[in-house]
């Protein structure tokens, strides 16, 4: 039987296996709306804002390892899911997303809503395509399912113009796809691996630095177990926080730029250096003249163009984390050679020194709330086993810090573009994937602002997250940068003229709560958290002067970290009043 | 910064060069020439294109280049001996003596001229770039009216060859 493009593309989605799609209709979407109306296979979530929509889907795809689906119209409709484009993009989140596009006769006439959604999201998709033939529809879904989901995934967007959703013809959707010039690489090259090996085994400073890559990889087991038999030790970055148990004593904390102290020493000294699905980041190499002197490195990595880009490696290993790690796992057992133990012993000696520094401390006897102090209690009164998704800021670099995840996926948050307003949009998309799971989305007053439309969102779809809003009135770390590098001058980063957080929540139908005194944060959370089914929106007064340390600033070495909390006041808001 | 060409066959679709362009953009890297027709597979283009970069660039730029869905297959032909060409089309001012004397000069450079009117001669050359910028810089004096360029196309030497 034929069937209209409308209906072919949810019948694709449906047996491509998608639970959820989020999205927001208009003119060139209409048919596809109607499909989805006249079936019950595909759940739609009606977002407030379509950057809401990519950061949900973008938030459920971490989540679940699953790629997240995003619908929308042409025009405004895709142009404002760039910015969630770009955020999935920077941290290779496998997403899809399906624009509707204006009638092919029109393309090119700058029709009403017509953009060139192709040409605009070109740079920051893994790629994309213009459908212009109903008979290509569902090829090309698979092909973008296929795209999306493989070797280094990423967003993959499918423009469709609206006579193609009219247009009829036979449905079929293949069970499989190959295309020539899009292989990637799983296995790693046993040769390589032998040496990589080899090289391990011989290091009397070794350091394991280890990236997002390990946990879309779906390799934590792996690198769990290749640590723990080596017993080195091992740093994650920020977008691999949880890939390794932060509770383990072989974990060092995260790396770079407000990683911890005995991270960043580790690795200035280490010998030898084994990155896997790791990218060498500016925010985690500091100066590049700088970055390890000492060290030999191994990359494992399943994007080629990731091996050398920024640092020159001795032992690349193009493959999949998870085989590439098992090969190594293998290879070690096998080998006759044991890693050195006194050089180890001098190691973790050293390492152990560097601990001591107790680099995250803060004053624990401040009369006002402490954001650190906050993030410590949320830590243990959810056990270290809530799905916490972040903003981007101060708070997002104390979660970091504070909350010591054990498990992969749990940790969501915008590391490579830096989204401010991805948090309470991101969470939506893991409540709708993990129901039962406490999710809290860690913010602050101004990156909450930028997505706060969303809250009607979880109202409607019933999705009790718990909004940690760290509210020190200023974009800190904008603050924190014009206090240590522009003289104080806290040009526009004041925020003025906030909103009344609680009853805003309120407004929404939801819980809001002010904490204003460090004795009342615990028994704050602990109400927020007993109330499974009411979104939470926890309003934290916090100290204004906090800062982020440690901190290595811009273009210094690893091992040219600030340590001392720095006694500057910033005007307060009395002041400034 | 040395000079290189590389040489691809990209899936023949709508958008596949503007990925190409995009790519050297939006990451900084250069382009000095690039040209792309149609090959005898009808799905297929080839796209040539001269880049210069320290050796640590030009690795990334193909493996950029690789990365891209449409990119089927890629060569750096400046790796090993290779055949070079490029098309040249320039319309020179001619009156007088200079009409003999850029004659000449046409064929010293092996060119041939295939337009001529009471005040111009249009030329065509074809060769290395190198070749193509002595021509130019030799018929400067006479008066340059309009200079074409099709810029590098090339091919590896004997029997290796770039093909699906």
């Amino acid at each position: 039987m034929e069937l209209t493009g409308a209906d072919i593309f949810v019948r694709c989605l449906a047996d491509e296996g998608v639970e959820y799609v989020f999205g927001y209709p208009g003119g060139a979407a209409l048919h596809i709306y109607d499909a989805l109306y006249r079936q019950d296979k595909v759940k739609h979530i009606l977002v407030r804002h379509e950057q809401g929509a990519a950061h949900a889907a973008d938030g459920y795809a971490r989540a679940t390892g699953r790629p997240g689906v995003v619908l929308v119209t042409s025009g405004p409709g895709v142009t404002n899911t760039v910015t969630g484009i770009a955020t999935a993009y920077m941290d290779s989140i496998p997403l899809v997303i399906f624009s509707g596009q204006v009638a092919t006769s029109l393309i090119g006439d700058d029709a009403f809503q017509e953009v060139d959604a192709v040409g605009i999201t070109r740079p920051c998709v893994k790629h994309n395509f213009l459908v212009k033939d109903v008979r290509e529809l569902a090829t090309t879904i698979k092909k973008a399912f296929y795209i999306a989901t493989t070797g280094r995934p990423g967003p993959v967007l499918v423009d469709i113009p609206k006579d193609v959703t009219a247009h009829k013809c036979e449905y079929e959707y293949p069970k499989s796809v190959t295309m020539r010039s899009y292989n990637p690489v799983l296995k790693g090259h046993p040769g390589q691996i032998k040496k990589a090996v080899d090289l391990m085994l011989a290091a009397h400073r070794p350091m394991f630095y280890t990236g997002g890559g390990v946990i879309l990889g779906e390799a934590s087991e792996a690198l769990t177990d290749l640590v723990r038999l080596l017993a080195y030790p091992c740093t994650n970055t920020l977008m691999g926080l949880g890939a390794f148990p932060a509770s383990d004593p072989l974990f060092m904390g995260m790396l770079g730029m407000h990683g911890t102290y005995e991270a960043n020493m580790a690795m200035h000294e280490c010998d030898v250096l084994i990155a896997i699905g790791a990218r060498f980041d500016d925010r985690v190499t500091g100066d590049l003249e700088k970055f390890c002197p000492h060290a030999r490195i191994i990359h494992v990595d399943i994007d080629p163009a990731s091996i050398s880009k920024n640092v020159p490696v001795e032992i690349p290993i193009v493959g999949g984390a998870e085989a590439v790690m098992r090969d190594m796992i293998k290879l070690i057992k096998a080998s006759k050679k044991k890693p050195d133990k006194e050089a180890l012993a001098a190691w973790w000696k050293q390492i152990d020194q560097w601990r001591a520094m107790n680099c995250l401390d803060y004053d624990h006897d401040s009369k006002l709330i402490k954001p650190q102090y906050v993030l410590e209690k949320l830590y243990e009164l959810t056990k270290g086993d809530a799905y916490i998704t972040s903003d981007v800021g101060q708070h997002q670099m104390w979660a970091a810090q504070f909350y010591r995840f054990d498990k992969p996926r749990r940790w969501i948050n915008s590391g490579g573009l830096g989204t401010m307003g991805f948090g309470l949009p991101a969470a939506m998309g893991v409540k709708m994937a993990f129901p039962k799971e406490t999710v809290c989305c860690v913010t602050g007053e101004a990156s909450i602002q930028m997505c706060i439309q969303e809250l009607s969102t979880c109202k409607q779809y019933d999705l009790p997250i718990k909004i940690i809003n760290l509210n020190n009135r200023y974009m800190g770390m904008v603050r924190q940068w014009q206090e240590f590098f522009y003289d104080r001058r806290y040009s526009h980063s004041y925020m003025d003229a906030l909103p009344d957080f609680v009853k805003l929540a309120e407004s929404y139908g939801h819980v809001g709560m002010k904490i204003e005194k460090p004795g009342d944060v615990e028994g704050a959370l602990k109400e927020a958290l007993k109330m499974k089914d009411r979104l939470v929106f926890l309003d934290f007064i916090t100290d204004q002067n906090e800062n982020v340390y440690p901190m290595i600033a811009a273009g210094k070495g690893q091992h040219e970290m600030h340590l001392k909390p720095c006694k500057a006041v910033v005007p307060t808001d009395r002041e400034l009043a | 910064m040395t000079r290189h060409i590389i040489s691809m066959l990209l899936e023949n679709e709508s958008g596949a060069l503007s990925r190409v362009a995009g790519l050297f953009s939006a990451r900084g890297y250069n382009i000095e020439s690039l040209t792309v027709a149609p090959t005898e597979d009808a799905t297929l283009s080839r796209l040539t294109l001269v880049t210069s970069g320290s050796e640590d660039v030009i690795e990334q730029i193909t493996k950029q280049l690789n990365k891209l869905v449409d990119v089927v297959k890629l060569v750096d032909l400046t790796e090993g001996p290779h055949i070079e060409r490029e098309l040249l089309i320039i319309k020179v001012i001619a009156n007088g003596t200079m009409r003999d004397e850029i004659k000449r000069l046409v064929d010293i450079f092996r060119g041939r001229i295939i337009d001529v009117t009471e005040t111009t001669y249009t030329i065509e050359l074809t060769g290395t770039s190198d070749k193509l910028d002595a021509f130019v810089q030799a018929v400067r004096g006479a008066g340059i009216v309009e200079v074409v360029r099709s810029g590098v196309s090339g091919i590896a030497r004997g029997e290796k060859n770039l093909r699906v």
